[in-house]
């Protein structure tokens, strides 16, 4: 498969008052064309700010590319100038926030805020624009779309608003497709509207889309790919069937078993405890280890590379050593391995 | 049957009565809530469930109805001492932990505030000593105390709203959406120790949620609202099971489970309020399909869903 985008080795750090705070510490992934890659992991596990950093939108004043690279079409996104990048973000690559009531202007009509990006990157008449501009919101499913391409943001709904910012980052038929969080402001029926839309499009268009979500149902539902991000680095990625049905991290152990599942009875949840490492002064060795009960002498002085679980399942963890002691991962973990050809607890196809 | 700490009798809370931009958003719900269980109340975002909590704990004067708390009314005029009573056998945790904690107050203070108004602390050490105390069953310590709410993260103050809300020695807790801002690994933690206090002080719930996975974990039984209305009311298993009601239907069929298998089949169900097609005058009321379980249903619906659970037995 073709690879469209390929972060290698990305740290990056923010400067504050309190001193540097290593954000992304040592990132690598690819992205295939017309894939999803899902991002999870808990608030300040760096994957806003991953993506934040493809699309060049942090704050050059307080953050710092410390090494790696972004390669997009041949070209190291960290490097561009900002004319240059102007060029990319909005055309090659765009980006759906996550809450539709604040990334709409709510001075301006929704069609203008849709032909904006057409106009400023494709020579194209205003007239032409306006037509590509209703052909976009039919696309994304919005009722008569010559009318309300005159209505301003606060006359829709927050399903629509998100259906209206999904117009605009496709307007010129971007290759990749960020989506940060794009329903956790949502109802769950409007959230289930809108994935199917974006499944929809993403099969019409065929781009790439990352998505970043701390919610594993969206993520089961809509990614091909899943990476999994703690304290700032990528802990296990792999195919969704790898990470759901033989995850091998003890992150994504405990991610997967503290979610209660509808058909286990009154079982205790598996809370992960503590909380997130300080990022201004990361651990040495691997950052789950002072919150994990798998944790060995080697997780506290050094971190853990990459192991190979197969060509597309990789995780980062010590107990992957050919020296480590076999461990045995939560009953629900188990549970799910019963169901995954290749993990050691495979019980034969269930179904 | 276990006895009945709360009922709620026909309940409404219209806003803006009488004007043109009046909203019901709480129109006639009925429900009783039982010595040491949990009810959830789930439904989408405007279907009234906050505003239903907050009338029963009084934070809104009910526009038409009653509130039964141990067959006593919650509204309607009180003196200061009835009032304050009252109060203490009903607490408040919500949804927003950094919006709910007074930061220009130490937590000692925060937490202190209702042992101060109701007059349980014998001296300055007996109140530092229940502080220290609530801390310590929430999970924190006491050199927590001393220190302001900006301190804390997310699921910290989460805790500490708990506290508070034990500081009184409660009965009966509404917790709205006391793990929605809270990300996935530390929901588990607090959901755990709000079980945990369950068991050992024998409290009753009212869990106000939209996350349906967790409130199916918390609930023995699950009110599914609608536009002001409850439409569906059962144990929680019975309601994932055999969800009667078409907009429960709808609203199960479109949560995304951590399955990927489970992903690839899962059909959804839309909602389409023109389904039910009653006529005018036609009895809607919650009826009870099987024991326990009610639906807002019509006469003619109720003898179609008795038809069909007979068909499935």
């Amino acid at each position: 498969m073709e690879k469209i985008l390929q972060v290698k080795d990305l740290e990056l750090s923010f400067h504050t008052f309190g001193g540097e705070v290593k954000a992304i510490r040592g990132v690598n992934f690819d992205l295939y064309k017309g894939e999803t890659l899902a991002i999870v992991g808990e608030s300040g596990s760096g994957k806003s700010v991953t993506t934040k950093s493809i699309m060049r939108l942090l704050p050059e004043a307080t953050s710092e590319f410390k090494n790696g690279e972004i390669l997009f079409g041949g070209r190291d996104l960290t490097k561009l100038s900002d004319k240059e990048m102007q060029k990319i973000r909005g055309k090659d690559i765009s980006m759906i926030f996550q809450d539709p009531m604040t990334s709409l202007n709510p001075t301006m009509p929704i069609g203008r805020q849709i032909t904006e990006p057409i106009l400023k990157h494709q020579k194209i008449s205003k007239d032409e624009a306006k037509k590509v501009a209703i052909d976009l919101l039919r696309l994304v499913g919005m009722p008569k779309p010559e009318l309300r391409m005159k209505q301003y943001p606060h006359q829709f709904s927050g399903g629509q608003r998100q259906r209206i910012v999904i117009a605009i980052a496709l307007a010129c038929n971007p290759q990749i497709l960020i989506a940060d969080e794009p329903t956790t402001a949502l109802d769950v029926t409007i959230q289930a509207q809108i994935l199917e839309l974006m499944k929809d499009l993403q099969k019409k268009i065929d781009t790439s889309i990352i998505f970043i979500t701390h919610d594993l149902g969206v993520v089961a539902n809509v990614a091909d790919r899943v990476a999994v991000m703690y304290g700032g680095k990528i802990v296990e990625i792999g195919t969704v069937d790898e990470i759901f049905y033989n995850p091998q991290h003890p992150y994504t152990w405990g991610l997967l078993s503290s979610m209660p599942s509808m058909d286990a009875e009154d079982a205790k949840l598996y809370a992960i405890p503590g909380t997130p490492p300080d990022l201004l002064d990361p651990p040495k060795g691997d950052a789950f280890a002072l919150r994990s009960e798998y944790a060995m002498k080697i997780d506290m002085e050094q971190p853990p590379p990459f192991f190979k679980v197969s060509d597309t399942h990789m995780a980062a963890t010590w107990l992957l050593h050919p020296e480590a002691p076999a461990v045995e991962p939560p009953e629900m973990v188990i549970e799910r391995m019963k169901k995954f050809p290749g993990s050691r607890y495979y019980e034969g196809s269930a179904n | 049957m276990a006895e009945k700490l709360v009922e709620i009798k026909n309940l409404k809370q219209h806003f803006n009565a009488g004007k043109a931009n009046e909203v019901k958003a709480v129109d006639g719900i009925s429900f009783d809530i039982y010595k040491g269980e949990t009810l959830g109340l789930v439904g989408e975002s405007g279907c009234g469930k906050s505003t239903t909590g907050r009338s029963i704990i009084r934070l809104y004067d009910a526009t038409d109805g009653q509130v039964l708390y141990e067959g006593e009314s919650v509204h309607g005029k009180k003196n200061k001492k009835d009032l304050k009573k009252f109060n203490r056998k009903m607490q408040m945790i919500f949804q927003d932990p950094y919006a709910s904690l007074n930061q220009r107050m130490k937590v000692m203070d925060i937490i202190a505030e209702g042992i101060d108004i109701h007059g349980l602390a014998k001296d300055a050490n007996d109140r530092k000593k229940m502080v220290y105390d609530l801390l310590e069953t929430v999970g924190l310590n006491k050199e927590h105390a001393n220190r302001y709410p900006h301190e804390f993260s997310g699921g910290q103050r989460q805790r500490l709203g708990i506290a508070r809300a034990l500081a009184v020695d409660p009965d009966f807790i509404i917790a709205d959406e006391p793990i929605s801002a809270l990300d996935v690994s530390i929901q588990a933690q607090v959901v755990n120790l709000l079980k945990e206090l369950q068991e050992e002080k024998g409290l009753t719930y009212l869990f106000i949620a939209h996350d349906l996975s967790m409130v199916k974990y918390i609930s023995d039984r699950i009110g599914v609202m609608y536009f002001g209305k409850l439409v569906e009311l059962a144990p929680a298993d019975e309601l994932y099971e055999n969800p009667m009601h078409p907009y429960t239907q709808s609203l199960l069929s479109a949560i995304p489970l951590p399955d990927p298998n489970y992903e690839r089949n899962r059909t959804r169900k839309a909602y389409d309020p023109a389904v039910h097609n009653y006529v005018d005058g036609e009895d809607v009321k919650m009826r009870e399909v099987s024991p326990n379980h009610f639906v807002d249903c019509s006469e003619k619906e109720f003898a179609e869903i008795q038809e069909h659970l007979a068909a499935k037995k």
